[in-house]
């Protein structure tokens, strides 16, 4: 049997045997997981069918269109992720306890890598693990971190050797959220709400056995989680004219009394940019084996992040004198996933942060040049030197 | 057929066309060319045609083709953008053929490359409007003049014009023709002219015919683009990874190796929609003047963008006659002006997606 067929009739006998629409999430979760349709790419006994990673569009589409939750959008974290990275870097049977619990959603993840000091240069990061017994002991500050104050696990990057140069004193662990020593503060954001959360490790304990890959490989390890950050912010819709370009559409349909000729023009080019870059999407899909995501996944992060910007700018000046108001600045913690991008004004407000989440645009362009045309590094201040004699600030 | 899964037909096709260019076309020979009246090598197109046989895949076996897909012809376009091959490229495979075999008509010794044909009809914004037709038929032989006639040198021309019915098709061979200086010297022009020359009737009405030329013909220009864009980003990668400035190669510094990100980004969107657009056309798979629009609008804004930016990262050699930059820029400006411009495409696209639109009334705006 084709690997497409597997993967199609392996949907219909999960949706057979589990109506999406009376089963409940966890339990229907499950039984995709089971069925090897959390990522058909995984292997056997661990969410997936060890098919290439593109058959997972097929799978999605039978299972949601029959009313099945989208897991990735419930934990995208964990599914997008934490998953991977578990998978090619943790122990059999680490991957074994944690990646099931995952799929379903009973435990939602979060991501500990960004610091106060530590943004782009995130090799840089200061957060220290030191080694006592069986266990690991943590001490440090992260920040941006969405998800903390409701995740289970965290993918926690920590400095083990501060004696190394950057990338080499680093190592991977995964943390238990309700372990004592780690509080989690909500980090208000510009829109009003609290997306995120500052996590604070004072103490904070994580057995050996929660290490992903050799200790000082952490970087390396963090590469997984990275590439699969990438690819998942900016590659999914695959609807012409969906995303943020449809918002500046329904408002240059619903306000044709502010529409001028220099505006149409305007939306038309925003329009075609999303379109190419939609259909770079999805060829970049169709040209997808099993494996990693590449780099092309940061053609689509970079440019996706900066058209939703352009259009929500679109549209706060077709909006005229109501792009002046707001609804409220009250903080909000845990939106609803309906209200959970807001009104135009507060989607504006937010795609400011879409240039500098999972890789600001600078980096990205960096990463464009360096990985995918094979230009030289630049010059850097802090090569080969030990972290510990590194300016920080 | 997946779209934008190439078979390993038409990677050995890219192959060999690339490996024949590389030896017949090299930049001395545009250069050497592009200096002589024709503008281009006979025995070169007739080899395209003949040994290579690329000049008609899309073209029907029963009409003298090769019986493939527009992406098959479109991958040689592609080709020969980025080996500026001069001759009649757009004049006969992008618009002449189209129109012969949309109104059934043999073009074996067009697609062999023994002859050349050129489309004689002005379009609007890159698309067919009657009302700009001036020529005149009257008892079978044309009057009236077409500027700007693309490859308008070539032994036929296939030309829109007034009869007693409507606007008619034909087909003309001995028209007087005033070829013009243009600013790309690969990608030659002409005035044509017709006093009561006598014409041979393909079509009576010329709409279906001239329509699908253009479509097709903006499919593979936008092709062509995309191997030209390409072939400067090369250039100018090896370029900024090779020449040292404050002991240094200029592609480590981010102001260049960021615009040349930017580049990549162009580079990739016009290839997504070129070949989208051919697809489009081989299946049907999307509305075609949409499509097709969505394709010039990118590869005309993109590989022009690419050329400039071209020249500003070479510095002081990319605006050298001796650099070969200044050739693709020349032919990025053109290619970008014919069969509509990026705004004049953006118009249609304005048209067929927001002129329609219709508020669903979903998105909230705060009203304070």
């Amino acid at each position: 049997m084709a690997d497409s067929d597997l993967v199609d009739e392996t949907a219909h006998e999960v949706v057979e045997s589990h109506d999406p629409r009376s089963t409940p999430r966890q339990e229907m979760l499950g039984a995709i997981y089971d069925a090897g349709l959390a990522w058909v790419h995984f292997p056997v006994g661990l969410g997936g069918l060890g098919v290439s990673r593109g058959l997972q569009a097929r799978a999605d589409a039978i299972l949601q269109g029959a009313g099945a939750d989208n897991a990735f959008f419930l934990n995208p974290i964990g599914h997008g992720m934490a998953a991977p990275t578990v998978l090619e870097h943790g122990a059999p049977e680490l991957a074994k306890e944690l990646l099931r619990p995952l799929a379903t959603t009973e435990h939602i993840w979060c991501q500990l890598f960004s610091e106060p000091g530590a943004g782009s240069d995130l090799a840089g990061l200061a957060t220290s693990a030191v080694r006592d017994g069986d266990d690991w002991v943590v001490n440090g500050q992260k920040v941006w971190t969405s998800l903390a104050h409701v995740a289970r696990y965290a993918l926690l990057l920590a400095r083990t050797d501060p004696d190394q140069p950057k990338h080499k004193g680093l190592t991977y662990f995964v943390l238990d959220m309700q372990a004592p020593g780690v509080e989690t503060r909500p980090l208000r954001q510009m829109t009003g709400q609290a997306e995120f959360n500052e996590v604070y490790l004072s103490d904070a304990r994580i057995p050996d056995s929660h290490r992903l890959g050799a200790v000082g490989n952490g970087w390396r390890v963090a590469m997984t989680t990275l590439m699969n950050e990438r690819s998942a912010i900016g590659g999914t819709s695959s609807v012409r004219g969906a995303g943020a370009i449809a918002d500046a559409v329904e408002l240059w349909a619903r306000y044709p009394q502010r529409r001028t000729p220099v505006l149409r023009d305007r939306l038309a080019a925003l329009w075609t940019r999303a379109e190419a870059q939609r259909l770079t999407d999805e060829r970049a899909r169709r040209s997808q084996g099993s494996g990693q995501p590449g780099p092309e996944g940061s053609i689509a992060k970079l440019v996706s992040a900066e058209l939703n910007q352009d259009v929500y700018e679109f549209a706060m000046e077709l909006l005229g004198p109501e792009a002046t108001l707001y609804g409220s600045y009250e903080l909000r913690r845990d939106i609803p996933r309906e209200e959970y991008r807001g009104p135009l004004q507060q989607r504006f407000l937010r795609s400011r942060a879409n240039t500098i989440e999972g890789g600001t645009s600078e980096v990205l362009r960096n990463i464009l040049g360096e990985r995918i045309l094979g230009l030289p590094g630049d010059l850097r201040a802090d090569s080969g030197k030990a972290w510990k004699d590194i300016p920080r600030g | 057929m997946v779209e934008f899964v190439f078979s390993p037909e038409q990677q050995d096709l890219r192959t060999g066309v690339r490996e024949f260019l590389a030896k017949r076309s090299d930049e001395a020979t545009v250069r050497r060319l592009m200096e002589t009246d024709a503008g281009y090598d006979p025995a070169t197109w007739a080899g395209l045609g003949g040994e290579l046989g690329v000049l008609g895949l899309a073209v029907p076996e029963a009409l003298g083709g090769a019986d493939g897909t527009l992406v098959d012809q479109a991958v040689v376009a592609e080709e020969f953008g980025a080996a500026l091959l001069p001759g009649p490229v757009l004049g006969t495979v992008g618009l002449a053929v189209p129109a012969l075999v949309a109104v059934g008509e043999d073009v074996s010794e067009f697609v062999e490359g023994t002859r050349t044909a050129a489309l004689a009809v002005p379009d609007r914004a890159g698309r067919f409007d009657p009302a700009l037709v001036t020529v005149t038929e009257s008892g079978g032989a044309l009057t009236g003049e077409v500027r700007h006639v693309v490859d308008g040198s070539a032994d036929v021309l296939v030309v829109a014009a007034r009869t007693a019915d409507g606007v008619g098709l034909f087909a003309v061979q001995d028209a007087a023709r005033t070829p013009l200086s243009t600013l790309d010297q690969t990608r030659r022009q002409a005035t044509v002219r017709f006093d009561a020359t006598p014409a041979r009737l393909l079509a009576a009405d010329a709409g279906p015919a001239v329509a699908h030329a253009f479509r097709v013909g903006a499919a593979l220009l936008a092709a062509e683009q995309v191997g030209g864009a390409q072939r400067l980003l090369d250039l100018t990668v090896a370029y900024a990874g090779t020449r040292l400035q404050f002991g240094r190669p200029i592609g480590s510094f981010q102001a260049v190796k960021h615009r040349c990100a930017d580049m990549l980004v162009l580079v990739e969107h016009a290839r997504s929609t070129a070949y989208h657009a051919a697809w489009a056309l081989d299946d049907a798979s999307d509305d075609p003047d949409l499509a097709v629009s969505i394709a010039q609008a990118t590869c005309s804004e993109a590989y022009q963008r690419v050329a400039l930016d071209t020249v500003q990262l070479h510095g002081g050699i990319g605006f050298t006659w001796e650099h070969a930059t200044q050739l693709y820029v020349k032919r990025a400006v053109t290619d970008a002006a014919l069969l509509g411009s990026a705004t004049e495409h953006r118009e249609h696209i304005a048209a067929a997606v927001l002129d329609t639109a219709v508020s669903n009334g979903a998105l909230v705006v705060a009203t304070g």
